[in-house]
């Protein structure tokens, strides 16, 4: 008989988000308007435990819960970059919250909310576990999409995020509830060792099954969401979507295909070779007509997603292991990114073209120092960290034999290639418009980390490299 | 051999002047006289410690030299790096121009004097270690980091449609390498490794050698550049400042020839071979395409840009003719053609800040106002032409003999080329230089500033030094292209039978 309480220790760092998210519910709800900064300095302090506890936990696989979690080197390589996400950007929106008088302490407690729901979902070990993750996670995203209740653009983007997002949840239940139909079990393993032949069902399931991640990773063609929400939510809570949200439902895209259908590989494989082609494609070519610049990384999200998924289709442990290293530079990618875009304000005002980019190099040399690295980066031109990102990805695949893949993959990367140099033209080669209201301390800290990050990577990328070898041989 | 790592030192030291300029602070006028000094001291120490490379030197040794290899991307790629003949004339090459570059922007350049600065030490560090690097993946971060200076130095100091050609250049460069970086990716899941002197004695299977070929062709053919991937070029010779010009012509246009005689050659002697024909046939379009396009430009630079890419052609005939001439000659054209053309774009540049303008039209009967003008010039004129006792000669002379083994007729055609070359080249010197002195702003032109001295006159130095005496570069390359010539030679016989069993 299993325990029903198991060594909790294995699940501490959930436990501490579950707890602290009431508490700073309570410590809102009775300290009243004025104890927004209060909740988000908790909270803030309340991601970065539980990333160190998460840094603490041995590198074992330990399950909890009858197989339900599984706490594994990738669940933990995820884990800490999920919480890094969700601990920069709600950094990042202290001073956002402050100026634009949208002071909320509900925002903070979504965001522990969603990382709660993002580490269940990293390490869901079965179905069931899946779907309370991603449904954690996908309400709280929700509500943060509208959290400007009065803004016509942020609550049409929360609709609008909701409704699609309600859909692709049904599809990936209706998938998972045919996989549990053919297979007779919710849990990853017990489907492997089940499903060694493709029967018709279970392609069907896991055709919806994939349908639904794709939807949470914004990845074509699924991806119609993203311009609009990316756009219409307040910037801040875009840095959110882009980072954290992004990296768990890549991790939980790999474990769910990784651990449980092993054995129909063949099927997977075609479907996310085609939805990793689309992407990277469709990234390239659709953000080349944006001027808003929200809507331009929204493409641009989506190409990346795309390529991280080159990985995925690749199917072995060095392509998880691309997976792993794309997401993790990516994620400090963006994060910069985001940091520039927070700090595009004029006379208080958000401005949100490429053009107002323009002569930004003579006005804030070091920013733009730091921005141009970081478009080089996203579009893989090396030195830079972005190119060893793609280059981990596309040596698995060339290793797997997915050479038209390969090949379209690296020719998109030059399309999108256009669009990054674009901005990099605004800031340098146009003359200056107005400079920007001074930028606040922690974005210029987040800014700083992330360029040099970008810039000086490759100096010493061993760290990096090895823990995601390490995470994705534990899924094999 | 030395115990401190030389090359390292040599190919980073210009980041460290680089850094310097970055982190001193002050107001405009003497940050940009802080920028231009450090600039010109980093280059010239690099150039100097460079120069310690060659008495530590053994020309007849075997394999690589000055060797330094440490762990770097774990079993991917490690950071290797060394020089051996072939390599070490362009480490040189690109040291010794690169004090030039600085001097020629000294005046010419006024705004953001400090980034144009850090853009050319960078870009310097680029190059050297496209050079120097001995592991595919290391290569090619040099070789593809070198971009972005030079995208920012087009566009941000570059002509009028300056935006245009940075774009076109970048694109066009990436579009031909991310072919290649698939290629390494699949040599190093065939082979296991990056590390170039292993790669180079590892044989790979026929059918492979074809697509790696092509991936690498890609690349090199853009950067080189070989018709017809060749328009990028003219638009960005044109809207690029002179220094810009001359690192483009005397350093980048060399990495494509490099490319050929370090990868293509030795890892891929079969499809070489099997090639070998289709670079004749592009490389004989070059030259006599191009070469009669040069002969009805209105614009200076772009005569001189469609110039080089007649003489890429040369080169690119040399290297594939495979034998000891052959590739002799390709070396020493490159080089020759690194001086020669940075050396000419350096001519245009004088008489552009004098005049603002590179229409030939506007110019005529320099002569009189300008004899030392005129006299240099000439030189590297007839060097552009080929003349005997000018270095151009050695170069042409040699890839032509070696063509004339392979195939007479590409000879023939290449020939017909130095006829075309002789054409254009003394009719833009006749219409700039001689003719009557008749406009107006052409009589106040000064003759060459002493700063101006000093950057021509090494350059004629060496253009009719080594016209006359080939010997130490020759010496200095023979036994690296012999190793390649006899890697090459001995697939040959295994080629033929393979074709005859393909048909």
């Amino acid at each position: 008989m299993s325990q029903l309480l198991p060594p909790l220790g294995a699940v501490l760092p959930e436990l501490v988000l579950a707890v602290s998210a009431i508490v700073l519910i309570l410590i809102g709800a009775f300290r009243g308007e004025g104890s927004a900064n209060l909740v988000t300095g908790l909270a803030i302090a309340v991601l970065a435990a539980a990333g160190v506890l998460v840094l603490l936990q041995p590198g074992t696989e330990v399950s909890a819960f009858n197989g339900s979690l599984v706490i594994d080197p990738f669940g933990r390589f995820m884990k800490v970059l999920v919480s890094i996400g969700a601990l920069v950007s709600l950094i990042m929106s202290v001073d956002w919250q402050a100026r634009e008088k949208q002071a909320k302490f509900e925002y903070a407690v979504l965001v522990v909310i969603a990382t709660l729901g993002m580490f269940m979902l990293v390490s869901a070990g079965d179905l069931i576990a899946l779907y309370l993750g991603l449904e954690l996670m996908s309400l709280s995203l929700y509500v943060v999409a509208a959290i400007n209740r009065d803004s016509v653009r942020s609550t049409e983007a929360g609709l609008k995020y909701f409704v699609l997002g309600a859909l692709s949840s049904g599809m990936l239940l209706y998938g998972a509830s045919l996989i549990y139909g053919f297979t007779g079990s919710v849990n990853f393993l017990q489907i492997a060792a089940v499903a060694k032949e493709p029967s018709i069902g279970l392609i069907f399931g896991l055709v919806f099954l994939v349908a639904g991640l794709c939807f949470k990773v914004s990845a074509v063609p699924f991806h119609m969401w993203t311009p609009d929400v990316y756009e219409g939510a307040p910037t801040p809570v875009t840095a959110f979507f882009a980072s954290a949200p992004k990296v768990a439902g890549m991790a939980i895209f790999v474990r769910v295909l990784i651990e449980a259908f092993p054995h129909v590989s063949h099927q997977w494989q075609q479907i996310v070779a085609f939805v990793s082609l689309a992407s990277m494609v469709l990234g390239a070519f659709a953000a080349i007509g944006q001027r808003n610049i929200k809507r331009l990384l929204a493409y641009s999200s989506i190409g990346h997603m795309g390529f991280a998924l080159v990985g995925l289709a690749a199917g072995t442990a060095e392509g998880v292991r691309g997976v792993l290293v794309y997401m993790a530079i990516y994620l400090m990618m963006t994060l910069g990114t985001f940091a520039c875009v927070l700090t595009m304000r004029r006379k208080g005002q958000a401005v949100e073209t490429v053009d107002d980019l323009a002569g930004l190099a003579r006005r804030n040399p070091l920013m733009a120092l730091m921005l141009g690295a970081l478009m080089f980066s996203l579009a893989g031109i090396p030195p830079l960290a972005g190119f060893l990102a793609k280059y981990y990805v596309f040596v698995a695949a060339i290793q797997a034999g997915l050479y038209g893949l390969s090949v379209v993959g690296v020719l998109a990367s030059v399309v999108g290639a256009f669009y990054y140099l674009r901005i990099v033209k605004i800031m340098y080669f146009d003359e200056p418009v107005d400079a920007f209201d001074p930028m606040p301390t922690e974005l210029k800290a987040v800014l700083a980390v992330s360029g040099l990050f970008t810039i000086f990577y490759f100096v010493y990328p061993a760290p990096l490299i090895e823990a995601a070898s390490a995470a994705a041989r534990s899924l094999f | 051999m030395t115990d401190w790592p030389i090359l390292s030192v040599v190919t980073f030291l210009p980041l460290v002047g680089a850094l310097f300029i970055l982190v001193v602070r002050g107001d405009d006028e003497v940050s940009a006289r802080n920028a231009r000094w450090v600039a010109l001291w980093t280059t010239l120490v690099t150039f100097l410690v460079s120069l310690l490379l060659l008495p530590g030197f053994d020309a007849s040794a075997p394999g690589f030299q000055f060797v330094e290899k440490k762990a770097w991307l774990g079993d991917l790629a490690s950071y290797h790096m060394g020089v051996d003949g072939i390599s070490l004339p362009f480490v040189i090459l690109t040291t010794f121009l690169m004090p030039f570059c600085i001097l020629a922007s000294w005046e010419s350049v006024h705004k953001r004097v400090k980034e144009y600065m850090i853009a050319f030490l960078v870009l310097e560090t680029m190059m050297l270690g496209t050079f120097t690097a001995l592991d595919l993946v290391l290569f090619y971060f040099f070789f593809e980091g070198g971009l972005i200076p030079m995208f920012l130095i087009i566009g941000v100091w570059g002509g009028p449609r300056r935006i245009y050609a940075a774009f076109k250049f970048f694109l066009y460069t990436l579009a031909g390498s991310v072919l290649m970086m698939l290629a390494i990716m699949a040599m190093y899941w065939k082979a296991g490794t990056t590390d170039v002197p292993t790669l180079m004695q590892f044989g790979f299977p026929s059918g492979m050698q074809f697509w790696l070929w092509l991936a690498f062709f890609a690349s090199f053919a853009v950067k080189m550049p070989m018709w017809p991937v060749h328009t990028w070029l003219p638009d960005a010779h044109v809207e690029a400042p002179t220094a810009g010009s001359v690192i483009l012509a005397g350093v980048l246009l060399k990495m494509g020839g490099y490319g050929f005689l370090r990868f293509s050659l030795p890892m891929f002697p079969e499809a070489s071979h099997y090639f070998a024909p289709l670079v004749f046939t592009l490389s004989v379009v070059a030259i006599i395409y191009t070469s009669l396009v040069a002969l009805v430009q209105e614009d200076i630079k772009k005569l001189i840009a469609y110039s080089s890419i007649a003489h890429m052609g040369f080169v690119t005939m040399g290297i594939f003719a495979m034998n000891e001439q052959g590739l002799q000659g390709a070396m020493f054209l490159m080089i020759s053609h690194g001086f020669v053309s940075a050396a000419l774009f350096l001519c245009v540049g004088v008489i552009y800040d004098r005049l603002h303008t590179r229409e030939i039209a506007a110019y005529g009967g320099l002569v009189k106002r300008m004899p030392l003008y005129a006299t240099v010039l000439m030189v590297f004129t007839m060097a552009n032409v080929g003349l005997p006792g000018t270095s151009g000669f050695i170069g042409e002379f040699l890839t032509m003999l070696a063509a004339f083994e392979r195939n007479t007729w590409v000879a023939f055609f290449a020939a017909t080329g130095v006829i075309l070359s002789a054409a254009y080249a003394l009719w833009l010197y006749w219409r700039v230089v001689f003719g009557p002195l008749e406009k107006e702003k052409l009589k106040s032109m000064m003759d060459l500033s002493p700063r101006e001295i000093v950057i021509m006159v090494p350059l004629v130095i060496l253009t009719i030094l080594f016209g006359v005496w080939p010997a130490p570069i020759l010496n200095m390359t023979s036994h690296a292209v012999n190793a390649v010539v006899a890697r090459t030679d001995s697939v040959a016989g295994a080629v033929k039978t393979a074709l005859l069993l393909s048909f």
